[in-house]
Parts: C-alpha cells; structure tokens; sequence
C-alpha cells in the first residue's frame, strides 16, 4: 500500500464530498426564493441516498468485475462484501486501499444525480425525485461509470479519454437533465414572469466550493499523489479561469455587463470541459480549452429560449455542452503524439454513446415515473413555493413581525389542535 | 392636522430626517416601498435572459403636522429629498380628522 497515494486520494474524496453542498448553493441561489430550500435539498439529499445505494450494491455493479461485454460489474461485492481494510485497488508501488478508492468513487456517483436537479428546478415532487434518483444512478450512472473507468469497461478498452467524468459524469448529468426537463415540461409563468436568482453571493459562494472541490476531482482522480495530479490541479485552475473570462467577454459584448453569475457559470463551464481532458494536455491546451468551454457556454445557455424547453439552470447548457467540448477537444489536443483525427473518433463515440444511452434511459425513467405517482408538483404547490408544500419551512425570515403569530406556540400545542380539529397548518419551524 | 406623505429615494432618507429635525418635527414613520413614475424601471441580465424590473426600491416617509406647519414642512421635505435627477418622488398632503397619542389618550394637535 502507499501511504502518500492513499492520503491523498482520502483528502481528495473529502474535497469532492463538499462539492455537492456547493452545487446546492450554486443551484439554490439561483432559484426564486419560494423553492431554495427544496433547491438546496434536491442536491443534499443525494449525500444519503447514494451513499446507501453504494454500499449494497453501487460499488459493485461499477467497479465489480465484468459481467461480459464491458456493460457492467458483477454483484461479488454486494455489501462491500470480500473487501477489508487491507484489501487493494492499484498495481503495486501504487495501490491505496479499496475503501479509500471507493469513499472516493462514492461522492462522483453522488455529486452526478444532483446536478440534473438543475434542470427541472421549481416544479418537481420531492418524493418522486428521490425515486428518481434512485433508480437513475442505478440504471444509468452504475453501469455508465463502469463502461469508462473500469480497466474492463468497453469505453475504457477502446482507449476514450475521460480522466476525470466529462462522459461519466456531466455528458451523463446533462442529457438526462435534457430528458427530465422534456418530460416534465416548462415551469409556469416560463418566459413571462420574472425568473431571477434570489440570493447571487449565494451562487458565487457555490461556485467558489466547486471550484475548491474540484481540484480533488480531477487530480485525485490520478489516484496517486505524482505529476499527473499536479499537471491536472494545475490545468483546472488555467483553465477555470480563462472559461470565466471567456463567459464575461462574450456577456459584456453580447449583452453589455460583465456579471456576477457569468462569473460563477464561466467558472463551472470552465471545470467541466477540463475534467476530462485536464491530464492528457498541456497548459496551452489548458487555455483553449477555457476559452472554447467560457464563449461556447456562454452562447448555449441562450439555446433553450429558442428551442422552447425550460432547462431550469442551464445544466445542457453548461455541463452538456461543457462536457462534450473538454471531451472532444481533448482528441484533437492531447499531447504525447495522442491527439489527432484518429483519436477524435473514439472521444465522439465516447460523448455520444454516454449521451444517448443517458438521454433515452432517463427519458423513459421519468415518464414511467411521471404516469405512475406523479413527477410534477402540483399547480398550487409549484406556484405557492415548494418549500412550504414539501419541506414545511421557509428559507428566510425578514419580519420579525410576520412570524410572531406561531412563535410563541410549541410544535407539540400545534399538534394538539390539529388533533382538536384545527385546521392542518404545516408550518412547525416555530 | 395634515398627513405629509413622501415617497422617495431610500439615500436621501437621512437628508430628510435631519430637516424634519430641525424643523422641529418630534416623530414620523418609516415604510420601505417600491413603485415607479415616470422614470420607469430598469433592466437587468441574468445568463442572457433580460429582466425589465419596474418597480424600483423607494422610502415612504410619513408625518403627522398641523395645518399650519403642512406647507412649511412639505418645502423641508421636498428640499431634503431632491436629487435633480429622475425618479425623485412625490410628496403629498391629505387632511387628518383624529389623531390620539395611545399612551395618555390626547387628541388632536395635543397628541402630536
């Protein structure tokens, strides 16, 4: 075992965990302020339900040995059975121990289902979603993981550059939050009523912890503390910063402000296109990549007013689009004699069998769901604000005349009346 | 008695309390607003999407004086208030039929 490897890969996968809390916050400032905390709680809730799933039976279907066919792992680990503290992953001078590959491994599986809460922001049942997710990282992000990271997965085998989750990860979250957003349909009043971030320090606050815990990321996923790693923490900060000043650029001439969320998304766009291809280029790639990752974003997220879907929080916009640009700019910009025409091809096939796969598997998940116990709220409940209807709390108390009326009673006295016939009242944060 | 009612520009609040200080005003009300006149609103741009905010943030101050003082006062005011730029506000007077200080029950300009 390596000690060096192995602190780091625990002190990475810690930097990652805090990137789902970020992505909250992230998505959370940007929402109206009557759906923050369900915003919030879209992407919190993943930290416990993937966990779970991780342990009976995630690990297993993603990092188990093939079943055939590179599709998917089998269930010998089911419980992380067969795997104990001195049980490895890794050649050796390398290996670190299995479970500080897996702790790692774990927060990728839970970070990806909470992006796609981007994209349907505002209108879905809170029940349904945690349904959702449940089955999509089972059906979806499972085996998908496995195709690209397993040493016998067939994307792995056909040799597609995916160092960090551009296909995995974000092509993944990004066609599946364009399945959900299809099926699910526009949020009311899209396009008329004014949908603007509630809270922006928020959202920067978000984007500045993703962009801490994306260095875990992408240079924890060497799974070894060498020059892999710092090549790609290096490469991450270029070019998360050029994406940002790509992002500002295009906002200042297309629409005269340099703005504080072009700033976040710049930034998120940035960490997206380099997390596939951050390891396999140099610093210059570093930049272009950037560059094409802030304007190209930057344009996209204009896409769905034209074609009339409401992605919520831009998550095609940003981590689709993001994902496939770091994903096929990294065939062309590889170094080492990698880049090429030659190896273009196997990132396209990488980036569109993951986006096809992902988008056809998630549609039919979320209709199946939508017609069975209903994915979206109701017109009352989306319009009153999903955090009373779902959550029984609201984000921010201003008044402090407006809340006195139930401060001075106890949850307990509430339930009492309710008990006595009193009319339900949800609202127990007293 | 009159009720001098100003809705203006939530900066210059401080300019107006110091002169109705001065003037020898001994209370007024404070109200966070939101409107527009003429002025309008303006626009903001969140990832491209362009939002046309019309009601714009304003102050409404509100003071109880005696006929006499109505005119004098609404001069302090308007003085404390203006920028000279768009979108300073309005200042207006209604009459007052009652007033009564809760604490000891005086009515009328006693209770001011």
């Amino acid at each position: 075992m390596n000690g060096a490897n192995t602190a780091f890969v625990l002190i990475s996968a810690a930097l990652v965990m805090l990137m789902t809390p970020g992505l909250a916050f992230f998505y959370g400032g940007m929402v109206r302020v009557k759906s923050a905390l369900n915003m919030l709680m879209m992407s919190f809730i993943a930290l416990g339900i993937v966990s779970l799933l991780w342990v009976l039976f995630g690990y297993s279907l993603t990092f188990g040995d093939d079943i055939g066919g590179g599709l998917l792992g089998n269930l010998d680990h089911i419980g992380f059975q067969g795997i104990h503290p001195d049980t490895l992953w890794g050649a050796k001078p390398d290996a670190i121990p299995v479970f500080a590959f897996a702790f790692f491994q774990l927060m990728f599986a839970v970070i990806t289902p909470a992006l796609i809460s981007g994209a349907v922001a505002d209108r879905v049942k809170f029940g349904a979603w945690t349904l959702f997710i449940t089955v999509w990282v089972s059906v979806v992000y499972f085996p998908v993981a496995h195709w690209v990271w397993q040493a016998d997965g067939w994307l792995f085998k056909k040799e597609v550059i995916d160092f960090a989750g551009g296909t995995a990860v974000h092509i993944n979250a990004g066609a599946a939050g364009l399945a959900c957003a299809l099926v699910l349909g526009k949020r009311i009043g899209f396009k008329k009523d004014p949908m603007r971030p509630h809270n922006l320090p928020l959202v920067m606050l978000g984007s500045g912890l993703l962009w801490f815990g994306w260095f875990g990321f992408n240079a924890g996923s060497a799974l070894a503390a060498n020059g892999t790693a710092a090549n790609m923490a290096f490469n991450t900060q270029i070019a998360t910063g050029v994406a940002m000043l790509g992002w500002l650029a295009y906002e200042r001439v297309r629409h005269g402000a340099f703005t504080t969320l072009g700033a976040a998304s710049g930034a998120v766009a940035g960490l997206v296109a380099i997390t596939p291809s951050g390891a396999a280029v140099n610093a210059w790639g570093a930049i272009i990549i950037g560059l094409v990752a802030g304007v190209v974003c930057s344009w996209a997220v204009s896409l769905k007013y034209k074609l009339g879907f409401d992605d919520s929080l831009d998550v095609v916009g940003v981590h689709l689009v993001g994902g496939i640009l770091g994903t096929l700019l990294v065939g062309l910009l590889a170094t080492d004699g990698v880049g090429g025409l030659n190896q273009l091809g196997k990132q396209a096939l990488g980036a569109f069998t993951v986006l096809a796969y992902s988008f056809a598997v998630s549609w039919i998940l979320a209709k199946a769901i939508d017609v069975t116990i209903g994915f979206r709220a109701s017109e009352d409940e989306e319009v009153g604000g999903l955090d009373q209807a779902y959550h029984a709390e609201t984000a921010y108390d201003f008044s402090a005349v407006g809340s006195s009326h139930v401060a001075r009673r106890t949850v307990a006295t509430i339930q009492d009346q309710v008990g006595a016939g009193a009319p339900q009242n949800k609202k127990v944060d007293a | 008695m009159k009720l001098i009612t100003a809705v203006v520009k939530p900066h210059r609040l401080d300019e107006i309390k110091e002169a109705l200080q001065a003037f020898g005003v001994h209370g007024l009300t404070v109200t966070e607003a939101s409107g527009y006149g003429r002025q309008r609103g303006h626009t903001e741009v969140y990832r491209g999407a362009e939002y046309t905010v019309d009601l714009v943030p304003k102050v409404r101050v509100e003071v109880l004086v005696e006929d006499d003082d109505a005119d004098d006062l609404i001069e302090v005011v308007v003085k404390a208030a203006r920028t000279g730029k768009i979108g300073d506000g309005k200042v207006w007077s209604v009459p007052v039929e009652t007033a009564v200080r809760v604490r000891t029950g005086e009515r009328g300009p006693d209770a001011l």
